[in-house]
């Protein structure tokens, strides 16, 4: 008897997902990518950091150390040498936003094949980093090579960039230097679009021009640009390694490796059986790129509260 | 005791060879996938050629032939040999495959080695596939090392081969005079350096000081390894090596050698080739030994073997050890190795060397004027690590001489973390 009146009373049924619709339904559309970030880059991150306190050849038993490849880090004059290079790529590669800027307000007008030119100036980010090593490395080759050549004339001693120690790094980040240069004038180049022609024109009744005008005027409205730019460049500098390894293989005797080499060379190359010291140098490598990261992070967030 | 194991071991595996010899001859099915790493052009025709002919023979075999770039791989072979192994892989011997006999990678094959066919063969490369009393694989192809020169410029100032140190400084002294660099080297990739090493080191303290030190039973700062540095320091001093050798790979720079501007090259054979291609007759283009530094040393010389090996993970064991009893029979030995192949020596001794100066005088060398031994090459026979650090420090060495404590010291810290 009862059974019979409870279903009257019951509201209409809504399924789970039809309660819980508006909280699931962004997890869904996110729970793709989440999933492969967390496979592909968050689970990584943590095994990098668990394997470099192994000692394992990669292929046999692994043996745990805890901190030993760390405190051979700490003694180890090549390690000391890669991170001191990869300073200089930071610092260095730097100068291709300058570059690019002043290329880009060079271009930056109205002339006949204009698009032309910008493609040239475009033309080497186009381009292989192999390629450009390949191409630097035969520029700078010690007898034949053009620079040599060009010194000659002017009665200057052949030089030897790939084979020196001290000029090498320096060598192979002005190859750097040419496709990155490039780079950031094409950004800077779509933000001279974006420049505000009413703001130019009060500052040029004011009576700014020449350096005040692009320093107090245009500069500031190109800091989007600025900030990608500066973003692409530190992650350029971080990840150079194809050209170190077209140019000089990480010599001569090891003095233009960066971390990120001298980890593929400890780890997985011809010799490299290391898997927890490549590890531990990933681990360093991870903790500089962290600071830009907590950098990047830190600004994109004020961003979006400022808005 | 050890002895004994060792003869009621062999009489097993003999007979288990036997058996399955006799199965192999039959009928062989299923798939053989076989993995190269002879991936230039000559090299991997007269592969596939060969793979071809044992197709002919068991045409129930599916056979499969993948051909991997040769640098890489020598770092795919570690996903391959533990993800998706092959039946078959090429690979080199000595400790350049401890690492895989180590972590139980390759498959032993003590068994083939027991076979007469090839006991009785084989029996010069035997020591260079024999880890801890086991072998684990078979050779198919070696080639001597040594100094190739333009006898044409020799024969110019008036020299001949040398045959001791100082004939060979007295040579480097009067080429040097006249303007002409004693030897090409490009050491960017540094294992060349790693030639000049074992030679001075051979021929300085001999074979058995050499393997004790890759065996890292001498320390690096050890005096008698200064006197092989300072016997190379001569060299360097003298100016003997092409300026700039740390910016060329080993092809750039065989054109100082082409054009005259070197007279010599310290080589393995496989440099015969492109100095022919390059438009060098066999009148121009000679060979000789190392010459002989201490006296009283037995020469000894580097012949790196090139193997096959079935990896333990392999599906078709079977048709993979008639495979390796296939590479290493005399017909196929003498076959791939002629001059219009692959141009080195033959590992079966009852195959026949082509008719070809330079393997010619190779095969001579290594069989009767070797009595020291023969060594693979420095990172074959050093350990990985060891290798990639001291080959590094060579190149060093050869740019800069007055840093050699500094690296005798840091090569020292290496030798004791490696083989701890």
């Amino acid at each position: 008897m009862t059974t019979a009146t409870l279903p009257d009373t019951d509201p209409p049924k809504r399924g789970w997902y039809k309660r819980n619709e508006i909280a699931v339904t962004p997890w869904l559309f996110l729970a793709p990518a989440i999933l492969f970030f967390a496979v592909y880059v968050i689970i990584p991150i943590f095994q990098s950091f668990s394997i470099s306190l192994y000692d394992w050849d990669g292929l046999g038993q692994a043996e745990y150390i805890g901190l030993g490849n760390y405190s051979e880090l700490m003694n180890d004059r090549a390690f000391e040498v890669s991170l001191w290079n990869n300073l200089k790529w930071l610092v260095c590669y730097l100068l291709a936003i300058p570059a690019g800027l002043f290329i880009a307000l060079f271009l930056n007008q109205t002339v006949t094949g204009i698009r032309i030119y910008k493609s040239l100036f475009f033309f080497p980010f186009v381009l292989s980093q192999v390629v450009v090593g390949l191409v630097f490395a035969w520029f700078y080759l010690p007898n034949e090579g053009l620079l040599s050549n060009m010194l000659a004339m002017i009665g200057l001693g052949p030089v030897n960039v790939l084979g020196d120690p001290k000029l090498a790094t320096y060598g192979i980040i002005l190859a750097g230097l040419w496709p990155q240069t490039a780079y950031c004038m094409i950004l800077y180049l779509t933000g001279l679009n974006a420049v505000d022609p009413e703001q130019v024109e009060a500052a040029r009744l004011d009576g700014a021009k020449g350096w005040k005008m692009l320093w107090y005027v245009i500069i500031p409205q190109l800091k989007p640009a600025t900030f990608i730019a500066f973003v692409v460049t530190i992650i350029g500098a971080l990840r150079s390694f194809d050209l170190i390894s077209i140019m000089t293989n990480g010599g001569p005797f090891g003095q233009t490796r960066v971390l990120s080499f001298y980890m593929f060379e400890k780890a997985l190359s011809e010799y490299g059986f290391r898997m927890g010291y490549g590890a531990a140098i990933a681990v360093v490598l991870f903790l500089i790129m962290l600071v830009f990261i907590a950098y990047f992070l830190l600004s994109m967030y004020r961003e979006e509260k400022g808005h | 005791m050890r002895s004994t194991l060792k003869a009621s071991a062999l009489a097993l595996t003999a007979a288990l060879a036997a058996s399955t010899a006799f199965a192999g001859s039959h009928s062989l099915s299923g798939d053989l996938k076989i993995f190269l790493d002879t991936s230039n052009p000559a090299p991997r025709a007269t592969m596939e050629a060969m793979i071809g002919r044992f197709q002919e023979m068991h045409p129930g075999l599916n056979i499969e032939t993948t051909v991997i770039d040769r640098e890489a791989y020598k770092t795919q072979i570690r996903n391959f040999l533990t993800a998706d192994a092959p039946d078959v892989a090429t690979w080199y011997a000595a400790n350049r495959m401890r690492p895989y006999v180590e972590a139980g990678l390759f498959e032993d094959v003590s068994d083939l080695w027991a076979e007469p066919a090839i006991a009785d063969n084989l029996a010069s490369t035997k020591g260079a596939m024999t880890i801890d009393g086991k072998q684990w694989g078979v050779p198919y192809t070696y080639y001597q090392w040594g100094i190739y020169y333009r006898k044409d410029i020799y024969d110019q100032y008036g020299l001949s081969e040398p045959t001791n140190w100082d004939e060979m400084k007295s040579n480097c002294q009067t080429l040097l005079d006249n303007g002409v660099k004693c030897y090409t080297i490009g050491t960017k990739f540094l294992w060349t350096a790693g030639g000049w090493f074992d030679y001075l080191n051979l021929r300085t303290h001999g074979y058995d000081f050499h393997m004790e030190m890759a065996a890292g039973e001498v320390a690096w700062t050890d005096d008698r390894v200064r006197q092989t540095f300072a016997n190379w320091r001569e060299l360097i001093d003298m100016g003997g090596y092409v300026d700039n050798h740390q910016n060329y790979s080993w092809q750039e720079a065989l054109p100082f050698m082409v054009n005259g501007d070197a007279a010599a090259y310290l080589m393995g054979n496989f440099a015969v080739a492109p100095l022919r291609e390059a438009g060098l007759t066999d009148d121009q283009l000679d060979f000789y030994q190392f010459p002989a530094i201490t006296d009283g040393v037995a020469l000894a010389e580097d012949a790196p073997t090139d193997t096959f090996h079935i990896p333990a993970n392999a599906n078709n064991k079977e048709a993979a050890r008639e495979f390796l009893r296939f590479v290493v029979s005399a017909d196929e030995q003498t076959e791939i190795n002629n001059g219009a192949n692959l141009g080195q020596l033959p590992v079966n001794a009852s195959a026949s060397i082509d008719d070809d100066k330079f393997l010619e005088q190779g095969f001579a060398m290594l069989s009767s004027n070797s009595p020291g031994g023969v060594a693979q090459f420095f990172d074959r026979d050093y350990p990985a690590e060891m290798a990639a650090e001291a080959m590094q420090g060579f190149q060093e060495f050869m740019v800069f001489p007055d840093n050699l404590d500094d690296i005798l010291a840091r090569l020292e810290q290496v030798r004791e973390r490696v083989y701890k």
